[in-house]
C-alpha cells in the first residue's frame, strides 16, 4: 500500500510499504478514505518532535471503512463505516474508565521511554513518535487500529466524510480546551492560534456559552475565518502589546480564560522571540513558549489557562511567580477524544456546528509531500488539509 | 555464601560505615589542605609547601567523593592506602631534610602511619567479599492493576504463564510443587539457564525464590500482592536479585544491548498489566514502515526488552 513516511526534517515521502495485519484479537484494519494533516503533525514536519525514526507512518486524523477485524472485536464488522480516535485507549484501565482515554496506561509499548522523559507515560498515539508508542499513523491505504472495540465510532447517516473526519482530533480537541475553562455565562475567552484548533476552540466557547471571544493570531485569513466564527479578533503584529489590548478590552481584569493553541513553535517578534529562537536551535530549550508567556499574563486573576497547543520537553522564563500569585488554574493534556465522540457527533446531527468550515485544500494522498510544504508556509490560504485515497 | 536478610538482600556491614567514615574523613581533609594549606603545613612542620599541599588536597576530595558517591569502595580504599604511602614517603624525606620542627613532623608521620593502618583494614575486608556479592543487581518495581489479587497470585504462580510477559525468558518447565527449570536470553544472544525454588509462599500475598546452588546464575527474587486503596485494583511489587554470570562487566554488556534489569523489571511488570486488564499485550511487531525493519532499533527494541 501507499503510506506517507517521515524521513526527517522536513522530509515526508510516498512509499510503497507493506499493508498491515491484525497483530492482536482487539485490533481492526480499516481502509482509509480520508485522512489530514494536522497542526501537530507540523511539529513532526518540522523535526521538533524526539524519538522520531526514518521511515515511520504519519497521521493521527483518519476515518474509513472496516476491512477485518480480529476475534476480540465484536461490535465492529467489515464494511462499517468509522472515524477512530487519534489516542489508543484500551477502555480497561484506572484512566481509560474514567474517560481519561488519552492517559491510557496500556496503549503504550514504550511506556518505559515516555517515563524516562516525562517521569511517567501517556496513551499511544497513532503516528506520532516512538515516545507515543510507534504506531505507524493513518495517512496511508490502510492502517490497524488497536483496541478496535473501544476507539472507533460508526458513522451511520450519510454524512460526508469531511463533515465527521475531524472528530478523531482537532473539533474533540477545540471542544476539551473550551470545556477546560468551564465557561459561565459573561465569561470571555481569549484564543491564542487561529488554526484549526483554534478555529474549533473558538466556536466550542461559543456553544458553551461565552459571551466574548477574542481571537490572536497574524495570518489575515485565519483572523477572517474566526471572525466568521464569532470571534473578536486581534492581528499580534499590529497591536504589539496583546496583554495590554485585552486589559482594555475586558475592563481592565483580563479574560477570564486564556486558551493557548499554538504550542512549541510560536510565532512572535522582537526580542523575545529572537530569544526562544536561538535557545531552541542550540538545543538549550526544546519548544519556544511566546504564546504561554502570553496567555499567562493576560488571564485575569483566579482565572483559568487552557493549553491544548502541543509541547515535547522543555520551556523557559515562564513566569510561574504570576501563576502562583494570582492564583490562575492550568489545564491542559492530549485530548481525551473517546469521550467526545459522541456527544459531538450529535451536535453535528442537529446542525450546531459544522465542522467542513475549516477545510480549505482537498488533495490526494500522494500529493501529502507538497500539501505539507503549503500548510506549514500557510501558502495559498492553507488552513486545513484533507487527503483523500 | 550470600548473607541475607529478611527480604532476601545484602545487609549492611560494618566495613560499609568504615569505608563511608573513611570518605568523609579525606573530604575534611583535603578541603584543609585546599582551602588552609600554609596553616596546616605549620601544624605538621611542613612549611614552604603549599603547592605540593593543595594538589595532595585534590587528591584527598577525589578519592573521599569516589568513597562516598560510588557503590563499590575497594578501588577507592586502595587509592586511599596509596595515598597514605605517599604522605609516608613525603613525610620521612621531609624528616631527613629539616632542621626545624622535627618533633611536629614526627607526630604528623605517626598519624599518617596510624590511618594506614585502618586504610589496609578496610580494604582487606572488602578484599575478602566474595567476588559474586560485589557485583550484585537489585533492583524493586511495583505497579497497580486493576483486577483482584487471586487472579494476578494464580497467573504468576504458574510459573509456565511467565514467558507471555517476560520477553527475555524463553520457557519455564515446572519441575514439582517448589522447583522449576528456567531458559532466558542473556546478553547478545546468549542463553542462560537455571533452576529455580520456592523459598517462602503466602497464598495471595507473597511468592519468594531463588535459583538452587547448581546454577550458572544466582538469583533471588519476591512479588508481593497487596489489594490497593480505593478498590483500585492489586499492587504488585517485585523485588530482584541477581548476579550476574561475567559479574558487572555482564551488566556493563546487558546495559549496552539496552537489557538492563530495571529496565527489564519494568517492561514485564508493565506486560503483566496489560494482559491480565486488556487480554492482550500491546505491541507493534510486524506493522508496515517506510524501512527494511518494522521497529525503530533504538526506540522500539532497545526500550522493550
Amino acid at each position: 500500500m501507499k503510506a506517507i513516511c517521515w524521513y526527517g526534517k522536513q522530509d515526508v515521502r510516498v512509499e510503497q510499504v507493506p499493508d498491515p495485519e491484525i497483530l492482536n484479537p482487539r485490533d481492526a484494519i480499516v481502509r482509509v478514505t480520508s485522512t489530514a494533516i494536522c497542526g501537530s503533525d507540523l511539529h513532526l514536519y518540522d523535526g521538533f518532535v524526539p524519538a522520531m525514526e526514518r521511515g515511520d507512518i504519519l497521521g493521527h486524523e483518519f476515518m474509513g471503512e472496516v476491512v477485518e477485524v480480529g476475534d476480540g472485536v465484536k461490535d465492529l464488522k467489515p464494511g462499517d463505516r468509522v472515524v477512530v480516535p487519534f489516542p489508543i485507549s484500551c477502555g480497561n484501565c484506572f484512566f481509560c474508565k474514567q474517560g481519561l482515554s488519552a492517559l491510557c496506561e496500556n496503549s503504550n509499548p514504550n511506556a518505559y521511554l515516555a517515563e524516562k522523559m516525562w517521569g511517567h507515560s501517556p496513551a499511544g498515539i497513532f503516528g506520532y513518535s516512538h515516545l507515543l508508542g510507534g504506531y505507524a499513523g493513518g495517512q496511508a491505504e490502510y492502517v490497524r487500529v488497536p483496541f478496535a472495540d473501544v476507539g472507533p465510532i460508526k458513522i451511520e447517516n450519510g454524512f460526508t466524510d469531511e463533515q465527521v473526519l475531524f472528530l478523531s482530533d482537532i473539533f474533540p480537541t477545540g471542544y476539551m480546551a473550551a470545556e477546560n475553562c468551564d465557561i459561565k455565562p459573561g465569561d470571555s475567552v481569549a484564543v491564542w492560534g487561529c488554526g484549526p484548533v483554534g478555529q474549533f476552540t473558538i466556536r466550542s466557547a461559543k456553544l458553551l456559552g461565552a459571551e466574548q471571544v477574542f481571537a490572536i493570531d497574524s495570518v489575515p485569513e485565519r483572523l477572517r475565518m474566526a471572525e466568521e466564527g464569532g470571534a473578536e479578533t486581534i492581528n499580534f503584529e499590529t497591536v504589539g502589546n496583546v496583554v495590554g489590548l485585552l486589559r482594555d478590552l475586558t475592563g481592565g481584569r483580563g479574560p477570564d480564560a486564556c486558551i493557548e493553541a499554538v504550542g512549541m513553535e510560536a510565532d512572535g517578534h522582537g526580542v523575545q522571540y529572537a530569544y526562544d529562537r536561538t535557545k531552541q536551535a542550540l538545543m538549550l530549550e526544546t519548544d519556544r513558549p511566546i504564546a504561554l508567556r502570553e496567555a499567562i499574563l493576560s488571564v485575569r486573576n483566579g482565572g483559568t489557562l487552557s493549553v491544548p497547543g502541543v509541547y515535547g520537553g522543555f520551556i523557559d522564563k515562564v513566569p510561574f511567580g504570576s501563576l502562583m500569585n494570582r492564583g490562575i488554574t492550568v489545564r491542559t493534556g492530549q485530548t481525551h477524544v473517546h469521550r467526545y465522540l459522541k456527544p459531538l457527533l450529535e451536535r453535528i446531527e442537529k446542525g450546531e456546528i459544522d465542522p467542513t468550515f475549516v477545510v480549505t485544500h482537498k488533495m490526494k494522498l500522494e500529493d501529502a509531500p507538497k500539501a505539507y510544504e503549503t500548510f506549514l508556509h500557510k501558502g495559498d490560504g492553507c488552513i486545513k488539509v484533507v487527503l483523500k485515497t | 555464601m550470600i548473607a541475607r536478610s529478611a527480604n532476601g538482600f545484602v545487609a549492611n556491614r560494618t566495613e560499609d560505615c568504615v569505608a563511608r567514615g573513611l570518605g568523609w574523613f579525606s573530604v575534611a581533609l583535603g578541603l584543609t589542605q585546599l582551602l588552609a594549606p600554609r596553616s596546616l603545613g605549620r601544624v605538621i612542620g611542613l612549611e614552604n609547601h603549599a603547592g605540593v599541599m593543595r594538589l595532595l588536597g585534590l587528591r584527598e576530595l577525589a578519592t573521599g567523593a569516589g568513597l562516598l558517591t560510588q557503590p563499590q569502595p575497594q578501588f577507592w580504599l586502595k587509592a586511599r592506602v596509596a595515598g597514605d604511602v605517599m604522605d609516608l614517603v613525603l613525610l620521612s624525606s621531609a624528616l631527613a631534610s629539616s632542621q626545624t620542627g622535627r618533633a611536629r613532623l614526627a607526630l604528623a608521620t605517626a598519624g599518617v602511619a596510624a590511618v594506614t593502618r585502618v586504610d589496609y583494614q578496610a580494604c582487606r575486608c572488602f578484599s575478602d567479599r566474595p567476588e559474586a556479592d560485589i557485583s550484585a543487581v537489585r533492583v524493586t518495581r511495583s505497579i497497580t492493576i486493576d483486577r483482584p489479587v487471586e487472579v494476578l497470585f494464580a497467573f504468576w504462580r504458574n510459573f509456565e504463564n511467565l514467558p507471555r510477559i517476560m520477553n527475555h525468558v524463553e520457557s519455564v518447565r515446572v519441575l514439582d510443587n517448589q522447583r522449576s527449570h528456567w531458559q532466558t536470553r542473556g546478553p547478545a544472544g546468549r542463553s542462560i539457564e537455571w533452576n529455580a525454588e520456592i523459598i517462602n509462599e503466602h497464598p495471595n500475598e507473597l511468592i519468594a525464590w531463588r535459583s538452587t546452588a547448581d546454577s550458572e546464575v544466582q538469583h533471588a527474587g519476591s512479588v508481593r500482592f497487596s489489594t490497593a486503596p480505593g478498590s483500585r485494583g492489586t499492587i504488585v511489587k517485585v523485588a530482584l536479585e541477581y548476579h550476574p554470570p561475567a559479574g558487572a562487566f555482564g551488566v556493563a554488556v546487558a546495559k549496552l544491548f539496552g537489557e538492563s534489569p530495571d529496565k527489564q523489571i519494568a517492561v514485564d511488570l508493565r506486560r503483566f498489566k496489560q494482559l491480565m486488564e486488556t487480554g492482550e499485550t500491546a505491541r507493534t511487531e510486524g506493522q508496515p514502515a517506510g524501512r527494511r525493519r518494522s521497529l525503530s532499533f533504538k526506540y522500539d527494541r532497545m526500550v522493550r526488552t
